[in-house]
């Protein structure tokens, strides 16, 4: 047979008439699977909703006891608008946020310089990382009473709480990630002539960075659990009081919308994170 | 400088070494047993030997990442303190950068060196051009092939103007087209302008390449034999492969591989 590039030769089917019809057939389909899917989530959202506040006025649960999204939704309104009995919603959502960011900053910071200091020394990881399997043992959460009776109802003591849930996770993934460095990479930029706070800085940190940022990502719900542990356990603002002082009145709506309240923060941080993360590693080939 | 260094001195001179390995867990092996090897400078010299043998520990041993057990190495005529700023490395696995793009990788030699910026990038600009790859300086190294990464690799070595190079199975992980096309380039870009150690299980690449061709024995690894290959330069690899001298050359050191091989 005779090779040739004109479109008459072409048999029936790979012609570029049927190539854009083939295309624009798949291109359909793709799309309506995509509205199928978002249709579907609204679905569920509204049969989860709706099975839940159904069942709580027809009295098959107990309102008083597991709330409804209207009275949630409700109470959420009234705190923007009236505020809180400790004063303002905002400021109540600042206070934690504040005291999450903090410890988040610090926990971090010192869980990454650990974790390469341990990760580029033999001898200290091997000596260190005994005690810190064990403090990693350790429930840290037990911890918030010591700050609340050192530091006491302050800041300080919430912040210290979220440090210490931080660290141990920025830690353990910043020492993987320097042991995790390739050697033929830190070989290459020593023959390069890297000296070896050269190989530290522009080999051994950025491959351990795919993984530092990854457990930003967890921590950052740590300190937030932090914080808000660290509330409940004693204190004079913040979302953690709310929702202690709300279980103190039986009122669970108010538990579940500063529940929400939360989830709000932790999503919005979430998006903040990745976003910083996709432009740290730009390099790296796209996810498959 | 030295007053006993003349044009004479070899580059790399290694004198019944041996090197001992121990494991983590407190075993000890022999990589290598009393090898004896002399490079001239702007000689290129092959080593060939079968898998695992301790053919890579010879070029961990010049670079000074290794030490020998017992024996001694000498580049330039001084005995191996540390790395060598002289010599030049290309690995086998991928070792460029991946959070660099392809002109920092190149730049990144000149830059640890303590270049100005300016000056490494002109420089680096102009190794890119060299092997081609001048209008993928932006583009990081994932997003290259194989055999581009290999060019980015070679720019990055060459651009130090290494006195030695040290090769470990450069090519072995592409393709037989890439890599022949990657032999001519590596011929052209050295020129006989320093001296070569390149190493290497392919027999054909050997004799392609190098003025003189190592055949390893099983391990412990200890010299077998030294084979002149007497082809004519400049050579084109993909053709020098079907001259009649290149076979007999390679049915020789066969022979003698094969053996080992078997033992392996």
């Amino acid at each position: 047979m005779s090779t040739t590039t004109s479109e008459q030769m072409m048999p029936s089917g790979i012609d570029a008439a049927s190539l854009a019809h083939v295309e624009r057939v798949a291109q359909k389909r793709i799309r309506q699977r995509h509205a199928l899917v978002i249709s579907l989530r609204i679905v569920v959202l509204v049969v989860v909703l709706g099975g839940w506040e159904l069942s709580a006025r027809l009295k098959w649960i107990d309102p008083f006891f597991f709330s409804m999204p209207s009275a949630i939704f409700d109470q959420i309104v009234d705190w923007f608008v009236n505020g809180t009995s400790q004063g303002p919603l905002l400021t109540q959502v600042w206070v934690t946020l504040e005291e999450t960011a903090l410890g988040f900053l610090i926990g971090s910071v010192a869980g990454v310089f650990c974790g390469i200091v341990l990760g580029r020394n033999k001898l200290l990881s091997d000596v260190f990382s005994l005690y810190i399997k064990i403090a990693n043992s350790i429930p840290r959460v037990v911890l918030g009473s010591v700050f609340v009776i050192a530091l006491g109802l302050g800041m300080a003591s919430k912040v210290a709480l979220a440090v210490v849930m931080v660290f141990f996770v920025v830690f353990a993934n910043a020492f993987q990630g320097v042991r995790e460095a390739d050697r033929f990479m830190i070989a290459n930029a020593q023959i390069l002539g890297a000296s070896r706070r050269q190989v530290t800085t522009s080999v051994v940190i950025p491959s351990a960075l795919s993984w530092i940022l990854a457990s930003l990502h967890v921590s950052f719900g740590f300190a937030l659990v932090g914080a808000v542990v660290g509330e409940f356990l004693g204190s004079k603002q913040g979302i953690g009081l709310l929702i202690s002082t709300a279980q103190g009145a039986f009122n669970a709506s108010g538990v579940f919308a500063a529940m929400i309240v939360l989830a709000v923060v932790a999503l919005a941080a979430d998006y903040l994170l990745t976003a910083v993360e996709h432009r740290l590693l730009k390099w790296r080939p796209a996810a498959v | 400088m030295n007053p006993s260094m003349s044009r004479d001195t070899p580059a790399i001179e290694m004198r019944n070494v041996s090197c001992r390995f121990i494991s983590p867990d407190g075993k000890a092996t022999i990589a290598l047993r009393d090898f004896s090897m002399s490079v001239a400078r702007g000689e290129f010299v092959a080593i060939v030997g079968p898998t695992g043998c301790g053919k890579s520990t010879t070029l961990s041993m010049i670079t000074g990442l290794l030490k020998p057990t017992t024996g001694e190495v000498r580049v330039m005529g001084a005995p191996v303190d540390g790395i060598d700023p002289r010599i030049g490395f290309v690995f086998q696995a991928d070792a460029v950068f991946p959070w660099r793009s392809v002109l920092d990788n190149v730049a990144a030699g000149p830059l640890y060196r303590g270049r100005s910026k300016s000056a490494a990038y002109d420089e680096a600009n102009e190794w890119l051009r060299r092997v081609g790859l001048d209008k993928f300086g932006k583009h990081y190294p994932h997003q290259l092939s194989g055999g581009m990464r290999k060019r980015v690799a070679l720019a990055q070595t060459f651009i130090n103007r290494p006195e030695i190079l040290l090769m470990d199975e450069p090519f072995s992980a592409l393709d037989m087209q890439t890599r022949t096309l990657m032999q001519d380039e590596l011929l052209q870009l050295w020129a006989g302008a320093g001296s070569v150690v390149f190493v290497t299980h392919d027999l054909e690449e050997a004799i392609a390449l190098a003025d003189r061709v190592f055949v390893l024995t099983a391990r412990p690894a200890t010299l077998k034999k030294v084979y002149e290959i007497d082809l004519p330069r400049p050579r084109v690899t993909s053709e020098v492969r079907y001259d009649p001298r290149f076979i007999e050359i390679s049915r020789d050191i066969w022979h003698d591989l094969r053996e080992e091989v078997q033992i392996g």
